[in-house]
C-alpha cells in the first residue's frame, strides 16, 4: 500500500516535476554556474573559476544601495497591501451579508487584475502627473499652490503602482481562509462576552493566518523580482537589483547580473522561508 | 463562500449594536468605515483605468493627460496601421495563443498535482518546496536562465517553447495552490461514497471529483490564462524573435507618447473582459444547474 501510494503520488505530480526541472532547476544552475565565471566583456563566458563578480557586488556601495532600496520597496508595498487587504476581506466576509452580493463584490475587486498590469501602472500617469487629474483638482480648489512633484516618478509613485497591483494577492487568499472560519465560532465568542477586539485576535487573525502569509509570499516575491513598476513609476530616479541586471543583461554582461540574481535569489529565499516558518502552507491540504 | 454563514451575520450585528448605539438599527459602524475603505479601494482601481479608456478616444490632438481633445477612434486606427507602434496584432495573437496552451496545460497539471498532494508520499517535500521556489523565483532571472539553457543547446527560442516552459514554470505553483485551497474545501466522503457503490479510480475522479471541482477548476484557468498573457518578465528573454503583448506594450512605453499606448490599453482590456465573462458566466451557469439539479430532488 505505501509504496503504491508513493507512485500514485509521483504520477499524479509528474507533468509539474517535468515542468519545474527543465524551466525552474536547471535554469537556475545555470544562473549560478554563470555566476562564477570570467567574462570577456563582449558578451562571452570563459570557463574560469571565479569570485570577482560577488567581490564586485558586497564592495560596490552602489549596489548595496540597490539591494536596500529592493527591500524597503518589498517592506512598503507589504504594509499597504496587507493592511488593505485584510480589511478588504473582512469586509467581504463578515460584513456584506448577502453572500451573493459578497461575490459579487469580491470579483469586482479581481476584474482588474485579470488586465494588463502595465497597462494598470501607465494609467496613473494621466492622475498622478505634473498636470495630471489629481494635481489640478487640488490646484482647483486652492490647497496647493503649485502642483506637487512627487506624486509622479517617485518613490511614492512606485509604492503607489505596487499596492494597486499586488493588493489583490492579499484579498484572495486572505478572503479564502476567512471564508472558511465557522460564523459560529464567532457567535459563540459573542455569547461568552468576548469583545470585537477579542474576537479579531483570538479568532479571526490566527484562522486567517495561512491566507496572510500566501499573500505575503505573492507580493513580496513579486516586488522582489520586478523592475518595470520601478523603472517607470520612479522616472528612472529609483532603481531596484533586477532593473541593474537588465541593464547588465542588455550589454551582455552575464556573468556580474548573474551574481547579482544569485544574492538576490538568496534575500528572497530567506524572506520565504521566514514566513513558511511561521504557517504550514501544507496543512491546507493535509487536514 | 461556504455555506454556514446564513445565521450568524444578524448575532454579529446584534452584538455590535449594542456597542455602537444610535447607528443604524442593523448596521455596526465598523461597517461603513469598511464599507467606506471598500468603496475607496474600488474607485482607485478603477478610476486611473477608465481615465484612459476615456482619453484612448481622443482625435488626433490628443495627449497623454486630460483634459479630452476632441472625440474618435483616431488613436485605434493608429494601433493597427502605424508601423513605429509595432507588432501590435502580431504579439496579441501570440499571446492569446501562449495563454490558450499555458491555460490547458496549467489546469490539468494543476488538477493532478493538487490530488497528489492531498496524501502524503515520498519526496513529497522536495517537490512542494520547488514549486514554491519556482513561484517566488525572480521572473528575469529565470529567463535569463532559460534563454542561457536554450543558448548553450544550440536551441533556438520561441515563444512557443522556451517562453511557454517559462509561463509555465509560474503558472503551475500558483495553479497548484489554488487547487490547494479549493480541494481543502472538498469532502472526500463523496469520493469514497462513489467507490463504495463500485467506481473504479479514474471513475471516481472523472465522475465526480472533476465535476464538483468544475468551478475551482475555471479559476485555476482563468489564473492561468491571465497570468500568461500579461507575463512580462518571464518573456523578456524567453521569447525569441517575436515578441508577446506585454513585450509590445513594452517598448510602445519606451518609445511612444501618443494615446495610441492608451488605445492598446482599452484593447487589451476588453479582450481580458471578454474571457473574464466566459469563464465567470460558466462557472454561473453550472451554479445554477446545480442548484436546480438539488431542487428537484
Amino acid at each position: 500500500m505505501t509504496v503504491n501510494t508513493n507512485t500514485r503520488g509521483w504520477l499524479y505530480v509528474s507533468p509539474l516535476v517535468l515542468i519545474l526541472i527543465p524551466f525552474f532547476v536547471i535554469p537556475i544552475i545555470v544562473v549560478v554556474i554563470a555566476s562564477f565565471l570570467e567574462h570577456d566583456g563582449f558578451g562571452g563566458m570563459l570557463p574560469h573559476f571565479t569570485f570577482a563578480n560577488y567581490a564586485g557586488i558586497f564592495s560596490s556601495e552602489l549596489t548595496l544601495r540597490l539591494y536596500f532600496s529592493t527591500v524597503k520597496f518589498a517592506i512598503l508595498t507589504w504594509i499597504g497591501t496587507l493592511v488593505l487587504g485584510f480589511w478588504i476581506a473582512y469586509f467581504l466576509v463578515f460584513h456584506v451579508r448577502n453572500q451573493l452580493l459578497a461575490i459579487g463584490l469580491f470579483l469586482l475587486c479581481t476584474i482588474p487584475f485579470w488586465t494588463s498590469n502595465i497597462i494598470r501602472m501607465i494609467s496613473w500617469i494621466p492622475l498622478l502627473g505634473k498636470n495630471g487629474l489629481i494635481n489640478s483638482a487640488l490646484l482647483s480648489v486652492g490647497v496647493i499652490h503649485q502642483p506637487l512633484e512627487f506624486l509622479l516618478f517617485s518613490d511614492f509613485a512606485v509604492v503607489v503602482a505596487y499596492v494597486h497591483q499586488l493588493t489583490i494577492f492579499m484579498i484572495v487568499p486572505i478572503f479564502n481562509a476567512m471564508a472558511r472560519i465557522d460564523k459560529r465560532t464567532v457567535e459563540a465568542a459573542l455569547d461568552a462576552g468576548a469583545s470585537p477586539l477579542e474576537i479579531m485576535r483570538y479568532i479571526i487573525v490566527p484562522l486567517s493566518k495561512n491566507g496572510i502569509a500566501l499573500g505575503s509570499i505573492f507580493v513580496l516575491s513579486i516586488v522582489m523580482g520586478d523592475f518595470f513598476v520601478v523603472k517607470v513609476m520612479s522616472g528612472g530616479g529609483s532603481a531596484s537589483v533586477v532593473s541593474a541586471l537588465f541593464e547588465d543583461i542588455a550589454v551582455l554582461q552575464y556573468p556580474p547580473a548573474a551574481a547579482a540574481a544569485v544574492v538576490l535569489l538568496l534575500i528572497v529565499v530567506i524572506m520565504i522561508a521566514l514566513i513558511l516558518r511561521t504557517v504550514d502552507v501544507r496543512k491546507e491540504i493535509a487536514r | 463562500m461556504s455555506a454556514p454563514s446564513a445565521a450568524l451575520p444578524r448575532s454579529v450585528a446584534r452584538a455590535r449594536n449594542r456597542v455602537a448605539e444610535g447607528v443604524s438599527p442593523k448596521r455596526p459602524w465598523t461597517f461603513w468605515v469598511l464599507a467606506a475603505l471598500f468603496t475607496a479601494y474600488v474607485l482607485a482601481l478603477y478610476g486611473p483605468m477608465l481615465c484612459i479608456y476615456v482619453l484612448s478616444l481622443q482625435d488626433v490632438r490628443g495627449g497623454l493627460v486630460f483634459p479630452m481633445k476632441g472625440l474618435s477612434l483616431h488613436w485605434f486606427i493608429d494601433l493597427f496601421t502605424q508601423v513605429r507602434t509595432g507588432d501590435v496584432k502580431g504579439g496579441f495573437e501570440r499571446s492569446i495563443a501562449l495563454a490558450l496552451m499555458v491555460t490547458v496545460l496549467t489546469v490539468v497539471g494543476s488538477f493532478l498535482a493538487g490530488l497528489a498532494f492531498r496524501q502524503r508520499f515520498k519526496g513529497d517535500g522536495v517537490v512542494f518546496y520547488l514549486m514554491i521556489g519556482s513561484l517566488v523565483a525572480p521572473g528575469l532571472v529565470l529567463g535569463i536562465g532559460v534563454g542561457l539553457l536554450f543558448q548553450y543547446f544550440g536551441l533556438q527560442a520561441a515563444w512557443y517553447t522556451s517562453a511557454l516552459g517559462a509561463h509555465l514554470s509560474w503558472t503551475l505553483p500558483f495553479g497548484v495552490l489554488v487547487m490547494f485551497a479549493v480541494m481543502s474545501r472538498f469532502d472526500r466522503s463523496w469520493e469514497e461514497a462513489a467507490r463504495d457503490v463500485g467506481a473504479t479510480r479514474w471513475q471516481t475522479i472523472w465522475l465526480v471529483v472533476v465535476p464538483i471541482l468544475a468551478p475551482g477548476l475555471l479559476a485555476v484557468a482563468l489564473f492561468g490564462f491571465t497570468l500568461s498573457y500579461d507575463e512580462f518578465s518571464r518573456t523578456l528573454q524567453t521569447s525569441g524573435p517575436l515578441n508577446t503583448l506585454p513585450l509590445e506594450i513594452w517598448s510602445m512605453t519606451l518609445n511612444v507618447t501618443s494615446p495610441s499606448l492608451y488605445a492598446l490599453g482599452t484593447v487589451t482590456t476588453i479582450a481580458s473582459f471578454v474571457i473574464i465573462g466566459a469563464c465567470l458566466g460558466t462557472i454561473a451557469l453550472i451554479q445554477k444547474r446545480r442548484a436546480q439539479r438539488v431542487a428537484a430532488h
